[in-house]
């Protein structure tokens, strides 16, 4: 298979964009503003984003789909009412995350926004969890476009009325440009914003009112620095197959009710974990100065014991200093315990630090 | 100062009696993005030709700066180290990342003058 392109392709390259081969996608990394121009006007104002590659998974079926998706999805799925979204992930046998994802209930089942780099082998997984009277399908004939920052609410309102009644992490169908679409207030930078779900026939012109309206584009390198400041994990970085939701500081993910009775692959593990405590848990972290402590960043503790390693780091244009997270041994993670950061040969100190590192003023 | 000259790793440097002044080129700022992270060398720093020197940082990635000539560190720029985003502004200008008593006025014969720079960035995009 080739290097694939969304819909919105040739939009990105009039816009000046700069790609970069992302999951199998050929994907803007900036525009012509650049990151920090990009990561600010999306706090400050508007920014849309094409996440157009991340899978839009279908799942139709009676009481039975439910029973089989809280197998690998520890959600409390039964009470999700419809057009209510959980933030959760899939699991392994041994309760390590095999993708983080958005799962929202529908009229006739679930969606599930999936990573792209995750997608083709969610679907393998999830497939052999379900029934013959379940359908699925990832439907590639949509387009998914976030748009987020305080503005978000009021530009997309005159646009799509309604919108503004919208919970954060609720959706609806919308009618636009005499077609039905779909709309969450959700997203990955901190802010407030939605994802709005649209056909790749229309999402030109839904681009073109954002951009006339100020929206600019941002790219994923903001879309990263966003939501690292926002202490919100990477798959593939900070979430892999061998890491399970209690070392990834993200039990508040797993339902409570479902913490009491299990039923999901990996419980006997997580049930334990939930009791003893893990021995690594992911922590934020703040280099003192300007150091960058990025991916593989060996932590050290004061003493000089090798104590863990840093999975995402970047420089925070909000928080304006360098940010990082990663996982540590637990004994270390109290906040506020001085560490050392290992950065081209040379022992920086760094600090444990609570996440996430920037927290949004907005009014609801 | 005499005129700059570049190198292929995008430094530049100038020539004032035998000490030279080097830094990145404005198409380096460019194809690294914000610059977020600057450490220069400090002074006494003995430096061969092509050998790392000092590291800058944008956004996305780190980078090694390479000295196109060999030489002792005589000034590292603090000024960039402090304001790393200055470099992103006046690279081959006031954002300077260090200073070089120089071994070897030939090494300079080796670079490229400024049209030569200019097309091999044509020839070479990224």
């Amino acid at each position: 298979m080739g290097v694939q392109k969304t819909a919105l392709y040739d939009l990105h390259k009039s816009l000046g964009a700069k790609f970069v081969a992302f999951a199998g996608y050929e994907m803007p990394i900036q525009y012509r503003d650049g990151v920090v121009k990009e990561h600010i006007s999306t706090r400050t104002h508007a920014g849309f984003f094409d996440v157009s590659h991340m899978g839009q998974f279908f799942l139709e079926g009676d009481e039975t789909l439910v029973e089989a998706l809280e197998k690998i999805i520890p959600s409390d799925l039964k009470s999700l009412k419809i057009n209510h979204s959980k933030y959760s992930f899939l699991l392994n046998d041994n309760g390590g995350i095999i993708d983080d994802l958005i799962v929202t209930k529908t009229n006739k089942g679930f969606c599930i926004i999936l990573n792209a780099a995750c997608k083709e082998n969610d679907i393998k997984h999830i497939s052999k969890f379900l029934g013959k009277n379940h359908n699925y399908f990832l439907n590639n004939d949509l387009s998914l476009i976030a748009l987020q920052g305080p503005k978000s609410v009021e530009i997309l309102e005159k646009l799509i009325p309604g919108v503004s009644e919208l919970k954060f992490m609720t959706g609806n169908n919308f009618s636009y440009d005499s077609e039905s679409l779909y709309i969450t207030r959700s997203g990955y930078t901190g802010e407030d914003g939605f994802e709005i779900s649209i056909s790749n026939k229309k999402v030109k012109n839904l681009i073109d009112f954002l951009i006339k309206n100020g929206v600019k584009p941002i790219g994923l390198g903001a879309r990263d620095t966003l939501r690292l400041e926002a202490g919100l994990c990477l798959y593939g970085h900070d979430l892999n197959e061998k890491i399970n939701p209690i070392e990834a500081n993200l039990k508040w993910a797993i339902a409570k009710k479902r913490k009491k009775t299990g039923g999901f692959n990996g419980w006997s593990k997580i049930k334990n974990l939930l009791t003893n405590g893990s021995e690594k848990i992911r922590i934020g972290i703040k280099p003192e100065g300007k150091v960058i402590a990025r991916e593989n960043t060996k932590i050290y503790s004061s003493n000089g014991e090798e104590i863990g390693l840093v999975t995402s780091g970047t420089f925070g244009p909000s928080v304006n200093r360098p940010v990082a997270m990663g996982y540590i041994k637990s004994e270390f993670s109290e906040i506020g315990t001085p560490i050392k950061l290992e950065v081209r040969g040379k022992k920086y100190d760094g600090k444990v630090s609570e996440l996430p590192f920037y927290k949004k003023s907005y009014v609801k | 100062m005499s005129e700059k000259k570049f190198s292929k790793k995008h430094e530049w440097v100038s020539l004032e009696g035998d000490i030279a002044t080097v830094g990145i080129t404005k198409h380096a700022t460019e194809m690294l993005g914000d610059i977020v992270f600057v450490e220069v060398p400090d002074a006494g720093k003995s430096i061969e030709k092509e050998g790392q020197a000092a590291v800058v940082e944008s956004t996305k990635a780190a980078s090694d700066v390479y000295s196109p000539i060999s030489g002792e560190v005589t000034e590292g720029n603090k000024a960039i180290s402090d304001d790393p985003g200055s470099v992103n502004g006046d690279p081959e200008g006031a954002s300077w990342f260090f200073k070089l008593k120089i071994k070897d006025k030939g090494e300079l014969d080796l670079l490229m003058s400024k049209d030569e720079y200019d097309k091999f960035c044509k020839e070479n995009p990224n």
